[in-house]
């Protein structure tokens, strides 16, 4: 027995990269599962519990825009660190960013609001103190409350995201009036990533109709070719 | 040094004059604006990089403060004699090579870095350090900064007494001057949000005297960036909401709503010139029990 839990959110950016966009950032053209279950991990999680989305509603007119900005390109090597960390000092462990420089665009989402639809399953972590309702009160405490873990974020950590418990008794809020009577075809997009086996990332075909995703379930067994 | 125990968030309102608090590279570095609304733009990374010149001036690469990315107009030139004069003992058996397989010696790494680099303790970083342990996030998030209201950025052209090379001054028979251009903003108040995490300071151990500094770092860090494009630009207002309880007591949003920014009254129609066209309020009722406020500036 599991029990959904429905979680507004809502930022006035994000960005939920493309994999195959992912050097000059371009936006899915909404919130991933992967990054819905991110943003629920934000609130509560624990390694008894597994996440799963079950449905995305899009409640925005979809709109994007882009951001240019320098950023490093390269990433800090283990070795140097472990060098710096041998030698006692941290003068020789340094990265310069205007010699390691790259401007990269970003083409991202405006003004964006979902409500995640979504329960947890118990994993072989769980032990005996870790009961369905045990998790399920901390969590709609906590997004009752506002209270996180860290920050929720839309994709990426500049863009943070507002939360919102929609409890069990309301009505879910309305898509803006641009979804309603049409099913868009979103493409493959990623659902998540299995971290079981070696990350690799799973993909499914988004059918938006009437601002609504359904969410196939994420079964990492059974989707092996 | 313990890891601090409260979640916060933070209201930060800073202000130019005359001046380009942040160039759009792909904009021929105009001020950065969101194209629907005009608002100015002041990018997270752009803020960042003032708290970690900030902490480099103040603390001068002292010992747990270290900055690892740096900007090249900081360096002094010991790094580079310490690269050369620390000939860095190689490994006999080129054990280093090998990615740090075992988590545990993976954390030795993370932890060491966190320990001696600030902006690794406070932001994060990404360490390709293989299994697991590669990346630090760090507990300091921070939002784009958006300007009050709309700006609108002015094209200066100037002119320089000089030309760089011989050709350009016989093109001009000994006239000597070229033009050059200049994007300034007459004036912004810009708004920035920030979220504090307690849980994640827990694993990088940012502890309160980091807080402190970061805080410190905020108010004075324009002091320290004066330059040309900059024009006058000054930390305004620093409103801090402490949650009692680690995980927090009041949605973030509830409590920025408390902050409101407003001009003042009978000039709603006049383009804002200074701070003083803009009146700042917080709605300390409308803040949830178990959240403190303060203000810093």
């Amino acid at each position: 027995m599991t029990f959904g839990v429905r979680l507004l959110v809502w930022g006035e950016r994000a960005c939920f990269t493309r994999p195959e966009m992912k050097v000059e950032r371009v936006s899915y053209d909404v919130i991933t599962p992967s990054a819905a279950r991110g943003i629920l991990e934000a609130i509560h999680w624990k390694p008894a519990i597994r996440w799963e989305i079950d449905r995305i509603k899009v409640l925005k007119p979809i709109r994007f825009e882009t951001i240019r900005r320098n950023e490093v390109g390269s990433k800090l090597s283990s070795v140097s660190i472990a060098k710096a960390s041998k030698a006692g000092r941290t003068d020789t462990l340094l990265t310069f960013v205007d010699e390691d420089r790259q401007q990269r665009a970003a083409t991202i989402l405006r003004d964006v609001a979902y409500v995640i639809e979504a329960h947890f399953e118990m994993t072989n972590k769980a032990e005996a103190a870790d009961s369905i309702g045990k998790h399920l009160d901390i969590f709609t405490r906590r997004a009752r409350k506002g209270q996180c873990f860290h920050a929720p974020c839309l994709g990426v950590r500049e863009f943070a995201a507002n939360f919102q418990l929609v409890e069990a008794e309301a009505e879910l809020p309305e898509a803006d009036p641009v979804h309603l009577g049409k099913s868009i075809d979103l493409g493959w997009m990623l659902h998540d990533i299995d971290f079981a086996n070696d990350m690799t990332p799973h993909f499914f075909r988004a059918q938006m109709t009437d601002g609504l995703i359904a969410v196939p379930k994420f079964m990492p067994r059974e989707v092996r070719t | 040094m313990s890891a601090i125990a409260n979640r916060y968030e933070f209201v930060y309102l800073f202000d130019v004059t005359n001046g380009n608090p942040n160039g759009d590279p792909d904009a021929g570095n105009m001020p950065r604006l969101d194209p629907e609304t005009n608002q100015g733009l002041v990018t997270d990374v752009c803020l960042k990089r003032k708290i970690r010149n900030y902490v480099t001036l103040e603390k001068d690469g002292g010992e747990g403060y270290a900055i690892y990315m740096q900007e090249r107009a900081i360096l002094n030139n010991q790094h580079e004699l310490a690269w050369k004069a620390l000939e860095i003992p190689a490994d006999a058996k080129d054990g280093y090579k090998k990615l740090p397989k075992d988590a545990a010696k993976a954390k030795e790494l993370t932890d060491w870095m966190c320990q001696n680099f600030f902006d690794v303790r406070t932001f994060g970083a990404v360490m390709s350090t293989g299994v697991n342990c590669g990346q630090v996030r760090g507990p300091i998030q921070m939002a784009f900064a958006t300007s009050i209201d709309p700006v609108v950025p002015m094209e200066i052209s100037i002119t320089r007494m000089a030309v760089t090379t011989e050709k350009e001054a016989e093109d001009q028979s000994g006239a000597n001057r070229t033009m050059g251009r200049k994007h300034i903003i007459p004036y912004g108040l810009y708004r920035a949000h920030g979220y504090i995490s307690a849980k994640l300071a827990e694993r990088t151990g940012f502890s309160d005297a980091d807080l402190e500094l970061l805080w410190r770092s905020l108010i004075n860090m324009f002091e320290h960036d004066h330059a040309a494009a900059r024009g006058e630009m000054s930390a305004r207002k620093l409103i801090v909401f402490k949650h009692e309880n680690v995980m927090g007591n009041a949605p973030s949003h509830v409590l920025f709503d408390a902050v409101k920014v407003q001009r003042v009254k009978g000039e709603a129609n006049t383009p804002a010139r200074s701070f003083a066209d803009y009146q700042v309020t917080v709605d300390v009722a409308a803040v949830p029990a178990g959240v403190n406020v303060t203000d810093l500036i």
